[in-house]
């Protein structure tokens, strides 16, 4: 996919990407766990002309110590952001270490029936053996095993019901052709899952399946979200970029400071004025598909994204606000599969 | 034309409704003109928005983990695919204001720390208006789904649901109520969270609870078994219990007397369980329009090919071969295994029902669809707005319900008639709500506290 535009997502869980974020945020602690939170902060970006927010995830709590020990599950924040919203597309993490791929499966698909057709999947993994406990399962050893199979099961489940499955046949009685239905019959080394889904084709055939570099083989990705600059095997590359910017109040340098030590994830991080960032955004045209920004602070860093560096991108043709009415695929520029089961004729 | 009726048992009586959307079986008619479809978000917010203008108590969605079956073929002639429930009704929370929101989620076929943390996210969402119909699964065939596979027999599925409601409850408990920090300079986000720890028949976990309570407590308890043990489960746990016990008034009666001893016996104040049996309502401007009306419901529900699959349900083996509008089958009853690939249907005494409906279809003159009309599975109510008021203002006031859990037939306009013609008929006779009073599902409900947060009534939890 060779277009020298980007596109723009960005990770919107919790205050920001610093552990201490909630103290340069912009509201009291508690309001972090509200639908109004997560209502405004869809809204701005949305607003803001981005393709994509992503929402963190995992079953532990997001931060230690001193640091905010709550979170909503990511699948019901989409959702109701999905039920907020009209051209953001919205894409959670949801991790495939001890989680059911059925039932993974069912509530991407219906994230992707409620945006009609704007969800994405972040495929994430579990690390701490506290997860492994929470589930009342074995620690698993082999989590790209476990991310492999339940990606298979999950991307299989969204085609066993063939897109035209419902064919509501007076003359029969028939609600259902039970022909375009299938079994997956699936057996992995650690569980096996017969289908079908519950829940009808999504809207995108397959949602849009995110995955960090090297978690999935990848012909089950369609956007690697890479630290480097470079495209990966995948249909699209996102690069990750940790942002903080400065603000009318304060430099990047003194917000940074301000909150204590910034622990790399490896990703690349800007931290600077907005039109620095601009630049370096648009250095990444032609290299890569798109990226992914992680705010230093939401209420902060996504005001000046807003205000200053999406806009500037906008005009300078580097990045398109989504079309009203688009799936994310389209956006994406990726085309719509058929289901594998389907016979070709 | 309100009633004047001061000798009964519960003169102050107030009806709760709440609205299953699709339902089971072949009671949704999917092929009239205006049946919608059953997964655009659309047919969704329709019902859900006019539910909320009927000043209904709760949106309900149910749950199936496994497409039905029969005879070993995906059963093609009723509405099925659903979306996940609590992310459905996640979407919801954002689109409506008042109404509750309950997800039928299983406890054989999820984990604790996973579905607890689940709900409470919706509960959140929806400031308060979270439901959980508790339900289990007791066969391997739904089993084939998921990791766990396998099944629990009947005994063990209460045993690990209870021990899973406990779980969820030191999970909702986990977090003080002022734990999270009212200002951003404060030395910690919140207070430590202590993880919860359960080690019982079912589960071996160790779970950090990432939530608090919202402002109802926790989501409220529905329950739908009707066995001796489903309703044992529910007087120990549930705040709610649906029930098929709402089309006869003395059946409805004898149900709500028997909760109310079933809760005496748990300890429970009699009044600390509402009881909502599932109906379709079915309203027409005279009574003969209800009744064409009616009628016409039953023959879009059971059609030739639906008659025919009901009576292969009955009889234990396949008759699709045969003339849904010709005679009763003269064999007799096979008695078969039933591994639930569809469902809760069982027929205890299948030559029974078979030697009725011959009876019945002889002295009638009825054809096969005419009788498995007639005498299959029944339910709901059909009349005037007049009438079925009275009627339901008898139900109230007598204690034999607390409201119902209506299944519209069809979607997404079916409650229209309910919300527009029934509803004001009940606030006349005073047994339904003129507005909101309340936030929550809870209050809504008219619900205690939950079980676990009472005081000395906690003591008696597992």
């Amino acid at each position: 996919m060779s277009n020298s535009g980007l596109h723009l997502a960005i990770e919107i869980d919790g205050d920001g990407a610093h552990p201490a974020a909630w103290r340069r945020a912009a509201h009291a602690p508690a309001h972090l766990l509200t639908p109004g939170r997560v209502r405004s902060v869809a809204a701005v970006v949305e607003n803001a002309g981005f393709t994509l927010a992503t929402v963190d995830d995992d079953l532990l709590p997001p931060g230690s110590g001193r640091n905010p020990l709550g979170r909503i599950g990511a699948v019901e924040r989409a959702a109701f952001i999905a039920a907020s919203t009209s051209t953001l597309s919205v894409a959670p993490t949801v991790s495939t270490t001890y989680t059911e791929p059925f039932h993974v499966s069912s509530q991407l698909a219906s994230v992707d029936h409620i945006s009609a057709g704007r969800a994405g999947w972040v495929v994430g993994q579990t690390a701490a053996a506290e997860a492994a406990r929470a589930w009342g399962r074995p620690l698993v050893d082999d989590r790209a095993r476990e991310a492999r199979d339940s990606t298979r099961v999950v991307r299989d489940l969204w085609d066993s019901w063939e897109d035209d499955a419902v064919i509501r046949d007076v003359a029969t009685s028939r609600y259902l052709d039970r022909d375009r239905l299938h079994y997956i019959d699936f057996t992995g080394e650690t569980f096996a899952v017969k289908g079908p889904a519950i829940v009808p084709r999504p809207p995108q055939g397959q949602l849009v399946v995110f995955a960090p570099e090297g978690l999935l083989p990848a012909d089950l990705v369609d956007v690697t979200f890479t630290s480097a600059s470079a495209r990966a095997a995948t249909p699209l590359t996102f690069t990750e970029i940790e942002v903080a910017l400065d603000t009318p109040d304060a430099t990047a340098g003194q917000r940074i400071t301000d909150l204590g030590p910034w622990p790399s994830r490896g990703r690349l991080r800007f931290a600077g004025p907005a039109d620095g960032l601009v630049k370096l955004i648009t250095g990444l045209a032609g290299q890569v598909d798109g990226v992914r920004l992680h705010p230093l602070v939401l209420d902060e860093d996504l005001a000046v994204l807003s205000r200053l560096v999406v806009p500037a991108l906008l005009r300078s043709r580097i990045a398109a606000r989504p079309v009203p009415g688009a799936s994310l695929r389209a956006t994406l520029g990726l085309a719509r599969p058929a289901s594998r089961f389907q016979e070709s004729a | 034309m309100s009633i004047i009726d001061d000798d009964v048992p519960y003169p102050d009586a107030i009806l709760h409704f709440g609205v299953f959307f699709q339902g089971v079986n072949h009671w949704t008619v999917w092929s009239a003109p205006d049946s919608g479809s059953q997964i655009d978000p659309a047919s969704f917010r329709r019902v859900a928005q006019t539910a909320e203008r009927g000043l209904f108590d709760a949106f309900f969605l149910g749950e199936g983990l496994r497409l039905r079956e029969v005879d070993g073929r995906i059963h093609d002639l009723d509405v099925a695919g659903r979306p996940d429930a609590i992310t459905q009704l996640a979407a919801l929370a954002a689109v409506t204001e008042r109404i509750g929101l309950v997800s039928t989620s299983n406890t054989t076929f999820n984990e604790p720390a996973d579905l607890a943390r689940r709900l409470s996210g919706l509960d959140l969402l929806s400031e308060g208006r979270a439901g959980w119909n508790v339900v289990t699964t007791d066969n391997a065939w739904t089993g084939a789904n998921f990791r766990r596979g396998g099944y629990l027999d009947h005994a063990d599925r209460y045993r690990r649901a209870e021990e899973f409601l406990t779980a969820a409850r030191a999970i909702w408990d986990g977090w003080a109520d002022d734990a999270v920090a009212t200002s951003r300079e404060a030395q910690a986000w919140s207070a430590p969270v202590t993880p919860v720890r359960q080690r019982s028949s079912q589960f071996d976990i160790e779970v950090t609870p990432t939530l608090p309570r919202s402002a109802q407590g926790h989501p409220v308890i529905f329950q739908a078994g009707d066995s001796s043990d489903g309703r044992d489960f529910a007087a120990r746990n549930a705040d709610v219990i649906f029930s098929a016990h709402g089309n006869d008034f003395d059946d409805a009666l004898a149900f709500a007397e028997d909760i109310r001893r079933r809760l005496r016996a748990a300890g429970r104040p009699e009044d600390d369980l509402r009881i909502l049996p599932g109906t379709e309502i079915i309203i027409g401007a005279t009574e003969q329009e209800a009744r064409e009306k009616a009628r016409w419901v039953r023959l879009e529900q059971v059609t030739p090919a639906t008659a025919l699959n009901i009576a292969s349900l009955v009889w234990g083996f396949d008759l699709s071969d045969r003339d849904a509008e010709g005679p009763v089958p003269k064999e007799d009853a096979v008695v078969v295994e039933n591994t639930g690939a569809f469902g809760a249907r069982r027929v205890a005494d299948p030559q029974a029902v078979v030697t009725k409906w011959r009876e019945q279809a002889e002295a009638n003159g009825w054809s096969l669809r005419e009788t498995a009309i007639a005498l299959g599975p029944q339910r709901g109510h059909v009349g005037t707005p007049a009438a079925l008021a009275d009627k339901f203002t008898r139900f109230a006031r007598h204690g034999a319900v607390h409201g119902f859990n209506i299944t519209p037939y069809i979607i997404p306009d079916g409650l229209n008639d309910i919300v527009d013609l029934l509803v004001p008929e009940l606030q006349e006779r005073g047994v339904y709500r003129t507005e909101y009073a309340g936030a929550t599902l809870r209050e809504h409900l008219g619900l205690r506290p939950p079980l676990t947060r009472r005081g000395d009534l906690t003591e008696r939890a597992s």
